[in-house]
């Protein structure tokens, strides 16, 4: 190992805000939205690349936080879910997973909220296949599926002419 | 500044791989080097027959591309690898590099006549795909080079193939896989490429299934004895995702899927193919 390790100084936009932190290489990006930012609504669930509790939109696409160093979102846009509602009106996708029942313990919710978006931003009329396929890497322990499935169409309709 | 920083450093593409394996302390490098602030290294270009992709193309963007949607087998490995997070991130050149047995590409790849471009400070050199993974986690990339484009031939017309693999969800690597890429006039093969994945240190190009295919109307019989002799050259590892058995049983049936979609393309017809799940 290196004798010294430098921390290094990044830019990033969070939610539409700017934050310039100073950060050890090593750090993920889960841990700093959560821990300098304390932005704690992205989730840490399996933190080995397999649940997607983590996920948030980098420059509109999905990615996993925790299987990404901070520093390599320097520059980068990050949207999380602190980010999705906006003036205290919850996004439609937050609203269609209430309505439906969309979650149960809630844990993984806010990652899948963020593929659902990343899957509606692009496709305005998703079938059932196209969402399975969406939100494949996102799991939900409480294996409630069924409900957000039926959220994540609710939500495509009230997005439709947004 | 690879020949700089030592044996220890290494390259983060993708990091889809690399990063998983430093949390679990199998991989400890003393310094790592970020591919992902370079431009010019994505790209899809289609020239002369070929279709080149830059090193840090995401499977993402060759899943979207419209040259690659003309060789199915191509769009079929990449819009199934792991999940929409891991393909918005993970890059062709960084899973290539990594020869992990269990990968998807370079399975698919085995069935194309591809190479790989491999750049140093002494310039480049291009190496084809079976000499370039010589043995799991083990490619021919001397320590002061990176893969910096992998080229691929466009199949002749009346080809087709399909990529299959068999997984126990969408995450998690390929149980087993299977490779097949054809071209045919009317019923008979005129040529044949089968690779499988995940059931050796490295994907295991089925020679005899070839020559059981090549040269022959593709009948019913033909297409077992193929599957019969993929089974016979699998050499997989009892693990937590199968017994040898079961592993050895999945690729002959994943073989004979892949045959039966090819020859429907090599016809021209539009077969949609995703990865299977237990």
């Amino acid at each position: 190992m290196p004798d010294s390790i430098e921390n290094i100084p990044i830019q990033v936009k969070v939610n539409g805000r700017s934050y310039s932190r100073t950060v050890e290489p090593r750090k993920l990006l889960v841990e700093l939205l959560r821990e300098d930012l304390d932005l704690t609504g992205t989730h840490v669930g399996c933190d080995t690349t397999y649940c997607g509790a983590c996920t948030v939109l980098m420059n509109g696409v999905a990615v996993k936080s925790c299987t990404m160093f901070a520093v390599q979102a320097d520059g980068a846009e990050i949207l999380t879910v602190e980010g999705l509602e906006t003036n205290g009106e919850l996004h439609p996708i937050q609203k269609a997973f209430g309505d439906c029942y969309g979650l149960q313990c809630g844990y993984c919710t806010p990652g899948l909220m963020l593929s659902a978006l990343q899957l509606l931003s692009r496709n305005k009329q998703p079938n059932d296949k196209e969402i399975h396929k969406a939100i494949a890497g996102n799991t939900c322990r409480c294996t409630g599926y069924q409900n957000i499935l039926k959220a994540i169409q609710v939500a495509a309709q009230s997005m439709k002419g947004v | 500044m690879l020949a700089q920083l030592g044996d220890d450093a290494k390259l983060l593409a993708g990091g889809q791989s690399l990063i998983p394996l430093m949390k679990l302390r199998f991989a400890n490098p003393s310094h790592l080097v970020d591919l992902n602030f370079i431009s010019g290294t994505a790209y899809i270009k289609e020239d002369a027959g070929t279709v080149r992709f830059g090193a840090m193309t995401r499977h993402a963007e060759i899943e979207a591309s419209a040259a690659v949607a003309r060789v199915p087998i191509l769009h079929d490995c990449a819009a199934g690898i792991a999940d929409v997070q891991v393909r918005n991130r993970g890059t062709i050149g960084g899973s290539l590099a990594e020869a992990d047995p269990s990968g998807d590409w370079a399975t698919v790849l085995f069935t194309l006549s591809a190479k790989v471009v491999c750049l140093g400070a002494n310039g480049e050199r291009t190496v084809s795909l079976p000499d370039f993974i010589m043995d799991a986690y083990t490619t021919a990339l001397a320590q002061d080079e990176l893969v910096s484009e992998v080229a691929v031939k466009i199949p002749p017309q009346g080809s087709g193939g399909a990529y299959l693999a068999f997984k126990r969800s969408a995450p998690v690597y390929p149980t087993a896989s299977a490779a097949v890429q054809l071209t045919m006039d009317g019923d008979v093969c005129n040529d044949a490429a089968i690779a499988l994945g995940c059931v050796g240190l490295i994907p295991i190009r089925a020679d005899e299934a070839e020559a059981a295919l090549r040269g022959q109307a593709l009948t019913e019989k033909t297409i077992a004895s193929a599957m019969e002799a993929a089974r016979a050259v699998a050499d997989p590892q009892s693990d937590m995702r199968g017994s040898a058995d079961y592993k050895r049983t999945l690729v002959g049936a994943l073989v004979k899927r892949a045959i039966e979609i090819g020859i429907r393309r090599a016809h021209g017809e539009q077969v949609e193919v995703g990865h299977i799940y237990a």
